[in-house]
């Protein structure tokens, strides 16, 4: 069995290029180039500079004792936080940013839910020199006020997203028509691992970082680089991709994929994709979504704004479909306090996405022993007004 | 012989379709602006299914595309309100929309629903051509639908030809890479992609779509092609209550 994409951009049943034939050849452009410039030595040498010195790497696995001691486990904590920006978004937009340059593009876009992809995104073109447009829904503009002002600061325009549900969604649709406009010298940052071949598996080499080091320092920590399970959460699905890239293979290592369940599953306020979607088409490729009966995508719910996606990257549809990946779901509530408890028991504020997939520890059951590790995608300096009204402070 | 065929079969020049939304302005419309659209000179006819995330359209679209869906408009009602379409309208008539709501509904039963109700072809912009060759084909052609790819400024002569050979009705040639409802300056550039392609001798008839919204942007896509299709600048002219009156006013510019 296969976990990787396939020559023709497939992911069993999954992946694809479901674009108009505007895209068609900036797409095929990016498809026919990616794997060949990313492997150049050049490439490599300033995509491994520019992750140590600029944003930081390697990021600390860092044994949480006394989430360890809780859990009776030893849970390791792997800091994306850390990272310039402040998450794992930072790792694409700088592998992508160098392709681009590569490809002669001078102008870029980026569509942003929270505004994390958004600030990643405008980071590298302003340490670059390239224009930056970022698409935002109007709604996401109003409640994630201080990245917009971060975007701007670093010399962004930011387009307001007026269409549809006016978030992420809307503004991905937005970013491809500007796309299909301005079809010689823009490239498109795709921020997760979504979109059409070959933007998953682009997406998730760069993220693949993530457990490229992880193995690395579990080795260094335990002597052994083979964790008994690796958690990470799921809104398209791009640390978690990093998470899991170079563990894929290693069958032993259960995958867990957290989504967020919102209000609750079943309360018609959730992003729960993988319980709540069927097969379809979003976005440029095949995968699984929430859908009417007629095929028309139902807007999610979290109160996080990195996990209301309504679809998942091919390659989760494929290893949800194939069983290689646990998916489960955590509510807005239970990510909260997981977000408090981690906060208190580690001294670490997580982002409330990764709260999510911290969450999940406490319905697991472990004998003791056992090594976790869990992705902390992001910080939580973003979310502390949400965080602040829930509890009160 | 289908009816998309027979068009190009009898008229070279001057093919003039026209695009609207199922479902819009009021959901009960689709077949009566049909019947007024073939009353006041259309050849053709695309009818959009409406998608929620309408990607190669521009605002215009976009908006007729959510009111038709929040009308309520689906592909199941479509099809029920098609069955009085074959009554009047003898002109060819396509569906125009996203792979997702097809998908969903299942490609076998849309294109037999397609079939039942005398659609004579299908316009999906986000259906690659290798997904079509393979999962598709047979389906469109047991029912006798013509399936219509689109070409870009950008589009690769070598595709173009590998299109024309996949190709059974028309071509549609887009004045640029752009989503629809732009307004487009037909430059040097456009003029020598259109001669390109006419010199390339295709298989297929061609239409130019795309920025065609007056009498003098339709002549010069005649000049290239078999004709043009008028999507944006048609559905704007549409309103509630004056259906009629709007489009046999809207057409004289074009069938005079």
């Amino acid at each position: 069995m296969s976990y990787f994409v396939n020559e023709k951009g497939y992911y069993g049943d999954f992946g694809g290029a479901y674009i108009p034939e505007m895209l068609y050849p900036n797409v095929e452009e990016l498809r026919q180039n990616y794997l060949q410039i990313i492997g150049d030595a050049d490439f490599q040498q300033e995509f491994h500079y520019l992750l140590k010195n600029y944003v930081g790497r390697p990021s600390p696995l860092y044994l949480a004792k006394r989430l360890s001691e809780r859990y009776n486990a030893n849970i390791f904590l792997k800091r994306e936080d850390l990272n310039h920006t402040g998450a794992h978004k930072i790792n694409n937009t700088i592998g992508q940013i160098l392709l681009a340059e590569r490809l002669g593009k001078k102008r870029i876009i980026a569509e942003t839910g929270a505004g994390q992809h958004g600030v990643a995104t405008a980071t590298v073109c302003a340490l670059r020199g390239l224009e930056c447009v970022i698409y935002m829904g109007e709604i996401d503009i109003e409640r994630q006020a201080p990245n917009v002002a971060r975007m701007k600061m670093l010399g962004a325009t930011v387009v307001s997203a007026v269409s549809g549900s006016k978030t992420l969604k809307d503004a991905t649709n937005e970013a491809m028509r500007d796309w299909i406009n301005n079809p010689v010298d823009t490239h498109y940052i795709i921020g997760s691992v979504v979109g059409p071949h070959p933007y998953p598996d682009m997406v998730s080499i760069f993220q693949s970082v993530i457990s490229e080091e992880t193995k690395r320092q579990l080795m260094e920590q335990t002597g052994n680089d083979q964790p008994d399970y690796v958690l990470a959460c799921v809104g398209g699905g791009s640390n978690a991709m990093g998470m899991f890239y170079h563990f894929l293979d290693d069958e032993k290592v259960k995958l867990v994929a957290v989504e967020a369940a919102g209000k609750g599953v079943s309360s018609g306020h959730s992003a729960a994709t993988t319980f709540l979607g069927k097969e379809g088409v979003l976005h440029g490729s095949r995968s699984i979504l929430m859908q009417t009966a007629d095929g028309q995508v139902i807007e999610p719910y979290s109160v996080s704004a990195g996990l209301d996606y309504p679809g998942i990257g091919p390659q989760h549809a494929h290893l949800f479909k194939v069983g290689r990946a646990e998916y489960v779901s955590i509510t807005d509530e239970e990510s909260l306090e997981a977000g408090l408890l981690c906060t208190r028991l580690e001294g670490i504020i997580p982002a409330i996405e990764s709260a999510h997939a911290i969450a999940h520890l406490e319905k697991m059951k472990f004998t003791g022993g056992e090594n976790v590790v869990v992705c902390l995608s992001g910080r939580g300096d973003k979310d502390l007004d949400t965080y602040s009204k829930y509890f009160g402070f | 012989m289908n009816r998309i065929t027979q068009l190009f079969k009898e008229k070279k020049n001057n093919i003039l379709s026209i695009y609207y939304t199922a479902g819009y302005p009021g959901l009960g419309d689709t077949v009566a602006i049909a019947e007024a659209l073939q009353k006041a000179g259309a050849d053709m006819l695309e009818i959009g299914f409406p998608y929620s995330d309408p990607v190669a359209d521009g605002p215009v679209i976009q908006a007729t595309s959510k009111q038709a869906l929040d009308n309520g408009m689906d592909l199941n009602l479509l099809f029920e309100q098609l069955k009085e379409l074959r009554k009047n309208v003898t002109i060819p008539v396509l569906l125009m929309g996203y792979v997702n709501p097809v998908l969903q509904y299942g490609v076998e039963n849309f294109c037999k629903a397609c079939a039942a109700v005398g659609i004579d072809g299908c316009i999906v912009p986000d259906l690659p051509m290798v997904e079509y060759e393979e999962f598709y084909k047979d389906a469109f052609l047991e029912n006798g639908l013509s399936n219509i790819f689109l070409v870009t400024p950008q589009t690769s002569v070598e595709r173009i030809h590998k299109i024309d050979g996949l190709s059974n009705g028309f071509i549609y040639l887009l004045s640029a890479s752009a989503t629809t409802g732009k307004n487009l300056e037909v430059s040097d550039t456009t003029t020598t992609y259109f001669s390109r392609i006419a010199e390339m001798n295709l298989n297929n008839p061609t239409l130019i779509g795309f920025g065609i919204n007056s009498k003098e942007t339709f002549n010069k896509a005649c000049k290239y092609a078999n004709g043009g299709i008028i999507g944006t600048a048609f559905v704007k002219a549409l309103h509630a209550g004056y259906l009629e009156e709007n489009i046999s006013e809207f057409m004289k510019e074009f069938t005079s």
